[in-house]
């Protein structure tokens, strides 16, 4: 361990470490524009100059690895002025547009300039400009004020994986921009928004509508996916303005999936604020006495057996909660939280749950992905196994459809005969995962969601064990989900008990007639088709597919608008909180639970949210204890066959998953611009 | 003791106090009236006078204020509500500027924080309404209230502009 003197502190640091990170451990800020803990050392911005002894000239910290014996200094009067003459530098073609730009108040050049630049200008010539690039609907641009950091550049070769940007020209015809004009393709684009340190990259839909300053700040959890991200809900008023990513290392890192960050658009339009009861075939808004006495007058005389609950992807697991004791309490055992159909064991907790977790990809070195396109589904993960993968000694096979994951990634084939082989030992990747030393499988839902999705599950499980990959302080088996409310629901056995049905069972149940009575929580990705015969009762934030089948619409709240628990796809369990209140007469979900089982006459023993959430530890003892436990290893899935066709994943268009990013504009805008408006088009349009 | 009982009651009863009074009327009567005939004749007014607030327009007709906010940000009262977006042009501009006149300290901070001369506070004081309601100034209000004092403030703000 070098021990090096900063500004007369003698600090002890690891080997490998440069001098600016060095001085960071010794509490010493040092201003910089293009470095950045994640992204590889450029050096190009000089900001973070500083003396060493017996150097000739100042050194760049950013880049100094640290030695034995160094002496550096930072607070010398040279420092100072260096500071200041590369400041001038900087902002000899910056426009000091601050007031019509959109990172002022959170500017690194503007705080930086006020930190340690001098206090007026001396240039009086001319300045340059640079045309503006789109780079989609995501990222509005404002060229002329980029001071070359290439922190984007950076990040789309390195994190992001889809080397977009780049840099023409050299010294003052310096340009950044994609060469060939195009809308930014990677899901983790709006990242870049984040690490410029300018006002070049801004968010296009945040666009001069608010200043960081006016923003109220709320820490919470992003639901789009299954990671769980933690994130900052940016409101004025009743209003979400913007969704900012959040530090957790365990989980995002400091990134976010681009329908996370902003989808938010959606929160305000095609809102339920009111109860709809549907009255002479058409859905008509009543006052929360009405919708309630519509559901009790259907429910009189009918037996519980005919009633079915349904929890769609963005349900919380207090609302689930509560549902699950109401159908309980009405003699009902067909509650379903699959609302996609996959057939996901809630018996084995480890059966269902991404086991290696986020932060435990690095540690592995050879990756099987059956049926499942993280680069889709879940972003953030994708880049972290992106990351691992650029560490090296990391090997990557796909199985099922072929897509590009940003790394490399073999695809050994489309279905279950390429698993029965790597099972056999007969392919070539079973040699991969033989030699491995931590070898982990993402099973997709796209191999779950099958007809006989159970046997896919069971193989899974048996390559598991052949390739020991459930060994003592390792668990190479991962389900990765796509919902947010998947983990949760499972974990308080939000599913079929004692020959309950099953989604498919119910869907069905309803069109013979055996089911008379569904209530979908927040379900919108069913066939709500099947639902015409039976009385449909809706509880959710968005009028999507299910609100439009329903009899009764009950209004709730969405994930910025409630305390409510999340459980991500490694099974860790957090928190969103208020933001901001749910529209009109929309409610927290669990306390319109709550209510409606007062009127039915089977009172739910819980009047606060503690309530909620001891009970919620009473059915699983996870919600008590820590964020994150370790599952225990257990026999899921079956044995049965499983019918020959590739693997799909369960998502087609990223960004429209769910009843937000179906409503956000922005989103609608990401799609025209990536895919463009296929209909219609003769093939001559270009 | 005695010589002066004698002086105060030779004062008194030649209204030795009463003349020196009238005196100084009369002096005031020949010199230049101070007083003013408002409405009809105005006091003169500094350059730096916090009047009712207004917002410019640039000789081109295009409003001056940019949605910086930073008036909103400076105001100490909290008068100030803006509310800002992308114009079809692409340039920022506000959808809604709203001045609290019952709110309003008559400070100034929002004309010294103005990056581009947009809200001033002009010359006019005259200004008082009926209802409450009249004195929550909009945009067009502000707006309205910029082209009418245009010429003023300009020259206002030119007269000021060597001390700043």
């Amino acid at each position: 361990m070098p021990t090096l003197t900063i500004d007369g502190i003698e600090v002890e640091v690891e080997a490998g470490l440069t001098v600016l990170q060095a001085c960071e451990q010794a509490g010493i800020e040092i201003p910089r524009f293009c470095y950045h803990e994640r992204l590889s050392v450029a050096g190009n911005c000089r900001m973070c100059l500083v003396e060493m002894e017996r150097a000739p000239k100042p050194v760049a910290s950013c880049a100094m690895p640290v030695g034995d014996g160094m002496v550096i200094t930072t607070n010398s009067p040279a420092v100072k002025k260096m500071r200041e003459g590369v400041m001038e530098f900087l902002l000899i073609n910056h426009p000091l547009d601050c007031p019509i730009c959109d990172q002022g108040g959170e500017c690194d050049l503007q705080d930086q300039a006020l930190g340690y630049g001098l206090d007026r200008s001396r240039y009086t010539e001319q300045k340059r400009a640079v045309k503006d690039k789109d780079l989609g609907p995501l990222i509005g641009t404002e060229m002329t004020r980029c001071i070359h950091c290439t922190r984007c550049i950076r990040f789309s070769s390195e994190v992001a994986g889809v080397p977009e940007m780049g840099a023409t020209g050299r010294g003052e015809h310096m340009e950044v921009g994609t060469y060939i004009e195009k809308a930014l393709t990677s899901e983790l684009s709006g990242n870049m928004i984040d690490l410029c340190p300018v006002g070049a990259l801004t968010s296009k839909p945040y666009a001069f509508s608010a200043r960081p300053w006016e923003l109220k700040k709320t820490e919470s959890i992003d639901v789009m996916d299954a990671v769980g991200t933690a994130i900052r809900v940016d409101t004025r008023g009743p209003e979400v303005m913007r969704v900012l990513p959040r530090l957790n290392e365990d989980v995002n890192e400091e990134w976010i999936s681009d329908k996370g960050r902003f989808a938010c658009d959606g929160l305000k339009r095609q809102r339920l604020d009111t109860p709809y009861v549907r009255r002479d075939g058409a859905l008509q808004p009543a006052t929360w006495d009405d919708a309630f006495a519509a559901i009790a007058e259907n429910l009189k005389g009918q037996d519980g057996s005919s009633f079915a609950a349904i929890a769609g992807d963005m349900a919380c697991v207090e609302s689930m909660t509560a549902l699950k004791n109401l159908s309980e309490a009405l003699g009902s055992n067909n509650t379903d939280c699959r609302a996609d159909g996959a057939a996901l064991d809630a018996g084995t907790r480890a059966g269902y749950l991404f086991n290696t977790t986020i932060a435990g990809i690095d540690d592995s070195d050879a990756c099987l992905i059956i049926g499942s396109n993280p680069r889709r589904e879940a972003p953030v993960i994708n880049a972290r196994i992106r990351k691992r993968y650029l560490m090296g000694g990391f090997k990557a096979g796909l199985v099922g459809e072929s897509v590009d994951l940003t790394y490399a990634c073999d695809n050994l084939g489309a279905g279950v005969e390429t698993l029965n082989e790597i099972l056999e030992g007969k392919h070539a990747f079973s040699k991969v995962l033989k030699n491995a030393k931590k070898p982990m499988l993402i099973l997709g839902q796209g191999a779950l969601m099958r007809s006989d999705g159970a046997a896919v599950l069971g193989l899974a499980r048996k390559l598991a064990e052949a390739y020991d990959m459930v060994t003592d302080g390792w668990n190479g088996f991962n389900v990765l989900h796509t919902a947010a409310a998947r983990v949760g629901g499972l974990d308080i056995g939000f599913v079929p008990s004692k020959g309950g049905l099953d989604v498919a069972g119910i869907l069905d149940g309803a069109v013979s007639g055996k089911i008379k009575t569904v209530y979908l929580l927040g379900a919108d990705e069913i066939d709500t088709s099947k639902l015409a015969n039976a009385f449909v009762i809706y509880q959710g934030h968005h009028g999507d597919a299910g609100a439009h089948a329903a009899d009764v619409v009950l209004p709730g709240a969405a994930y910025t608008e409630k305390n409510a628990t999340y459980v991500n796809t490694e099974g860790r369990i957090q928190h969103t909180r208020l933001a901001v209140f749910p529209p009109g007469d929309a409610r927290e979900d669990w306390t319109i639970i709550r209510a409606l089982s007062d009127v039915l006459g089977k009172t739910l023993p819980c009047n606060s949210l503690d309530d909620v959430r001891s009970r919620m530890a009473a059915m699983n003892p996870v919600f008590g204890g820590e964020e994150l436990v370790t599952a225990e290893w257990g026999t899921f899935g079956s044995d049965g066959a499983i019918e020959s066709g590739g693997f799909a994943s369960c998502i087609e268009t990223y960004y429209m998953t769910d009843p937000i990013s179906r409503n956000s504009e922005t989103m609608a805008r990401c799609i025209r611009a990536l895919y463009g408006d296929s209909e219609g088009k003769t093939g001559t349009d270009g | 003791m005695a010589m002066n009982m004698i002086r105060q009651s030779l004062k008194s009863f030649l209204l030795a106090e009463l003349v020196t009074g009238m005196a100084l009327t009369l002096r005031y009567m020949f010199r230049r009236k101070v007083t003013l005939n408002y409405p009809y004749e105005k006091g003169p007014l500094s350059p730096r006078f916090r009047g009712e607030h207004a917002l410019r327009r640039y000789a081109n007709g295009e409003e001056r204020c940019i949605s910086c906010k930073l008036c909103e940000a400076i105001c100490p009262a909290q008068a100030i509500t803006i509310e800002g977006e992308p114009r079809d042009d692409g340039s920022r501009r506000t959808t809604r500027y709203d001045i609290d006149m019952t709110k309003c300290i008559y400070c100034g901070f929002c004309e010294e924080a103005c990056p581009v001369d947009a809200i001033v506070e002009g010359p006019n004081f005259e200004y008082a309404t009926e209802t409450r309601e009249e004195l929550l100034y909009n945009k067009d209000k502000l707006l309205a209230n910029g082209e009418r004092w245009e010429t003023e403030i300009a020259a206002r703000l030119t007269a000021d502009a060597p001390y700043r």
